[in-house]
């Protein structure tokens, strides 16, 4: 550890991690942007090059080039998100380093240099087993994600950032070098650590890291002499450190660099997607708009009925127990899980206008009121109790209402008005029966129809419904007809044979948009039947 | 079913403007009151009143918290794993993957199912599944519930829907609408129980409820004070509350009728990125950056649970849970999926083979299969089957990852 701090030290020369360069966002830049802002500001100049702009547009140059980055890409978001699993990592890796308790480390010899603190990829694993009491699997696993983040480097096969659970030679990299959150890998760098190393051995850089060299000496070319100027300096402090502490400093910086500059069909595990809007290390401004908003929040909150844990989370037990054995992932599901037997049964059984509903079906229709709603089938089994009951219109009520609800605002006044004399005027065909109170307000409402006018309405008629119509549906012959007719397919067995044929013979369904044709064309049958017979019903009550 | 709105009354005149207005149920001085949106924006921005300074508002807000954490810790008289304590533990778990697809040139960032139960849409980063979107990052899909059309946005700021035909050949694009205009990316999107509502979150703060049809803004929400990474409708009867999670660790539970914030739930310690209700409505877990996966009640108006292990440090991406509500699957960010045991709070699986970040995981409608989409440009669905304890005995090879 003490020698990774005299780095440290000695690298002042570098420059600092957060210069305040906004070049970062060159990169995003079309080539061809980049001339054209540039050809807009050029006048005549001396030194003039193919394809890069003049050294004295410069400061001209940075203004078109972050105008256009802004016209074109920027909306603001430019944070680095939390990235809270690094401080964690940080912590982990300072242990393994731990003379005493940690990975056990040795002295390497190579190339006439002696490497210290070199660790062995079996003892990395071996002491992430104990020390997080894992298995094997998983703690190569969680090696592999530390040496993809960089915080152990591998010494051979540097390019590959996995943990190899063998003799493999590591080493963990200094702290100056690990990574983050609040500070991104700068193309600055890059360029002078490239530099470095083209300049110290022409030949030495691979393929990729001379087509992004050569890109970067375009885009920065304006600072390139600065950046020449670094690389040489640093090249210069380094020759006065001695050799294996220049060696293991080579090592640090490549392994920081493949890290942040993935090689090419690899990828970084510094990548996190898109740049936040908010920043996240900012704290929200405490102003009396800020506190005032909590107060009314909080009063709010205090206000609110609550529930005791014990019936809340009984609750919550309750129903997990119940639905455990609809749970495909924890009762089998018969007759055959589709995805594991290839066989379309299953889904075939459990259509919404099937026939005849499965027995678990049925049982999952007494578990509660919405549970039957909610499917089709059921919804039609219950239609059909209510038909017989001459009560259609609450169930048919809920269900205009639901479309008023979630439809189309266009639609709202037309349907608003159709409801209301269908089911709310004095003497409507399908009048509904609930209380003075609520009727009064809806029509009031109507008179304004908007997406929520039906609300109460609508609650009182599915809380009437649940109450009582639900459970005496329950015990009706129509309820206990279906649960006896209901089919409980047995499960199949195949042989391996006949589960390759299933695989053979895989065929997509049908199309979600013929299913849903279907399903329109029945509920404008189901409903345009109820109002004729109503009308009929009427009819001949005057008559 | 947990929705507080039932009762309350939502739309009428606002006691303070008069106008006919959708209305928020806030209590001032301790009585109760309906104020429309902006007659509440307007009164939480007066600037301090006679008497008051910061200080005082301060003291007051902490106060009203106190008073909470009192009333709170009153009703807290069971842990979940205490409640769940005769029931039976789960065995291992027998799983395999059942299709890998590979479709996708570039990482996988959003997965839905559709409502047949065997069709899924996808979106990445460059090109979405069908349609080639014209930006680059698509962070959101939703299949319609009807099948017929998608919706799905990212860095272009807007959500557009593709209506679906049958003809493979037909140029998707040249039907699309744009529905939803943010301001800044967007992070996620769903349709409500028809294809004729979309609701989306995007990373300037806000949610918002769309018209599909005219494009119109129906409700906004505003509460967030970072970006808003992931949303999810209740999917309980009067169906009217959705719950987003955020970069600011909040957890908000909204009023779809109002816009009124109704609960917040502030006890993560980094970015929640993912948010997932409970099957019965009452209770919704979240997934977030600090690799702790969190169930939190929501009539209790706590939290119950902490999924987390020492040896999880990355963060969780996407959760999900089963049917039952018996299993939370979690993708996380160190390329694995956790299944956790949500009543007993113990991990039950840990399933590998992705080779990036896994960004999404979500259940099939039916429950029979899930679905894993990842930055390793692949989607794997599998399949599953907790043994009970007693069978674990017979059952001597027992793997806990995924064959490809």
């Amino acid at each position: 550890m003490s020698k990774h701090s005299k780095f440290q030290t000695a690298l002042c020369s570098r420059p600092p991690r957060r210069s305040t360069i906004t070049w970062a966002f060159l990169p995003l830049l079309h080539q061809a942007e980049v001339n054209a802002s540039a050809r807009r500001s050029t006048t005549s100049s001396s030194r003039h090059q193919s394809g890069s702009p003049p050294v004295g547009a410069h400061v001209h140059f940075e203004k078109t080039v972050k105008m256009t980055i802004k016209l074109i890409r920027d909306h603001g978001q430019h944070y680095r998100p939390r990235m809270a699993c690094l401080k964690k990592v940080e912590a982990l890796v300072i242990e393994m380093q731990d003379p005493k308790s940690g990975v056990k480390s040795f002295e390497q010899k190579r190339n006439a240099t002696s490497i210290p603190h070199v660790i062995a990829g079996q003892d990395i694993t071996a002491w992430i087993t104990s020390h997080m009491t894992v298995d094997a699997q998983e703690a190569q696993a969680l090696g592999t994600m530390l040496v993809a983040y960089g915080f152990i480097y591998p010494l051979q096969d540097p390019k590959t950032l996995i943990l190899r659970p063998d003799g493999s030679l590591y080493r963990c990299q200094t702290p100056y070098f690990w990574p983050a959150q609040k500070w991104k890998a700068q193309d600055t760098d890059y360029a002078i650590y490239l530099a470095k190393r083209n300049i110290r051995k022409k030949g030495i850089l691979d393929q990729y890291e001379q087509e992004r060299y050569r890109k970067l000496h375009k885009w920065l070319n304006h600072k390139w002499d600065f950046i020449v100027n670094q690389a040489k300096e640093q090249t210069r402090a380094g020759k006065a450190r001695m050799k294996s502490d220049r060696v293991v400093f080579s090592y640090q910086e490549r392994a920081y660099w493949i890290v942040h500059r993935p090689p090419p069909q690899t990828h970084s595990a510094m990548d996190y997607g898109v740049d936040r809007l908010i920043d996240p290390n900012a704290e929200e401004e405490k102003n009396s708009y800020y506190y005032r908003r909590i107060i009314i929040f909080r009063q709010q909150a205090i206000m609110r009925s609550k529930v005791k844990s014990t019936v809340s989370l009984g609750a919550l037990v309750k129903h997990t127990m119940t639905y455990q054995s609809h749970d495909p992932f924890l009762t089998p599901c018969l007759p055959s899980n589709p995805w594991q037997t290839d066989d379309d049964t299953y889904w075939a059984l459990n259509m919404p206008d099937v026939d005849l509903p499965t027995k678990m079906t049925v049982e999952r229709w007494s578990y509660g009121f919405y549970e039957l709603l909610r499917d089709p089938r059921g919804r039609a089994d219950f239609r059909l109790f209510l038909k017989k009951e001459f009560s259609g219109e609450n169930l048919a009520f809920w269900e205009a209402a639901e479309e008023l609800k979630w439809g189309a605002a266009s639609a709202i006044s037309e349907k608003a008005e159709t409801i209301f004399k269908t089911f709310l005027a004095p003497g409507a065909p399908c009048w509904i029966n609930i209380d003075g109170r609520t009727m009064g307000l809806t029509v009031k409402g109507l008179q304004h129809p908007h997406r929520h006018v039906l609300d109460a309405a609508q609650n009182h008629i599915f809380m009437l419904m649940k109450k009582d119509t639900f459970y005496r549906y329950l015990k009706s012959p129509v309820y206990k007809d279906i649960q006896k007719k209901a089919i409980s397919p047995a499960p199949h067995n195949f042989t391996d044979a006949q589960l390759e044929q299933n695989a053979r013979n895989r065929k997509p369904g049908l199309y979600p948009s013929v299913t849903w044709q279907r399903q329109q064309k029945e509920k404008v049958r189901t409903t345009t039947l109820i109002d004729i017979k109503k009308l009929m019903a009427n009819k001949l009550d005057r008559q | 079913m947990c929705d507080h709105t039932f009762v309350a009354i939502t739309f009428g005149p606002c006691d303070s403007c008069t106008l006919n207005k959708p209305l928020m149920n806030i209590y001032l001085q301790n009585e109760p009151v309906n104020y429309c949106s902006l007659c509440v924006e307007m009164m939480a921005c007066q600037g301090l009143t006679q008497g008051e300074n910061l200080a005082s508002l301060k003291a007051e807000s902490e106060g009203l918290k106190l008073r909470l954490e009192e009333e709170r810790a009153k009703l807290h008289d069971v842990e979940l794993h205490q409640a769940a304590e005769k029931v039976e533990p789960l065995g291992q778990l027998v799983t395999k993957a059942r299709r890998s697809l590979k479709g996708h040139g570039n990482k996988v960032l959003c997965t839905d199912w559709c409502r047949d139960k065997r069709r899924l849409v996808s979106s990445s980063q460059v090109t979405e599944h069908a349609v080639t979107m014209p930006c680059t990052w698509v962070m959101a899909c939703a299949y319609a519930p009807s099948g017929c059309a998608i919706a799905c946005g990212g860095l272009d700021n807007k959500c557009s829907v593709y209506p679906l035909s049958l003809d493979k050949n037909e140029n998707l694009s040249a039907k699309k609408k744009s529905v939803a205009m943010h301001t800044n990316y967007l992070s996620a999107c769903s349709f409500t129980n028809s294809d004729m509502q979309i609701l989306t979150s995007s990373g300037d703060g806000t949610c918002a409820l769309w018209d599909v049809e005219s494009g119109q803004l129906l409700q906004s929400f505003h509460g967030h004070s970072a970006d808003v990474l992931s949303l999810d409708l209740a999917p309980s009867e009067t169906g009217n509350t959705f719950v987003s999670g955020g970069c600011d660790k909040k957890a908000n539970v909204w009023d779809m009728r109002s816009g009124q914030n109704i609960q917040s739930f502030e006890t993560h310690e980094s970015d929640i990125n993912s948010v997932k209700y409970y099957p019965s409505g009452d209770a919704f877990a979240t997934g977030s950056d600090d690799a702790t996966c969190r169930l939190y009640d929501l009539r209790a108006d706590r939290e119950v649970a902490i999924y987390s292990k020492e040896s999880i440090i990355f963060g969780a991406s996407s959760v999900d849970f089963s049917i039952s509500g018996r299993l939370l699957f979690a993708g996380y960010n160190d390329y694995t999926i956790n299944v956790w045991d949500v009543l007993k709070g113990t991990r039950v699986s840990i399933l590998f083979g992705h080779e990036n970040r896994v960004s999404t995981v979500r259940v099939s409608p039916d429950g029979t299969a899930f679905c894993s989409g990842s930055w390793d440009h692949t989607l794997r669905v599998r399949t599953g089957r907790y043994l009970s304890l007693s069978d674990t005995h017979t059952h001597t090879h027992t793997h806990t990852h995924s064959l490809t």
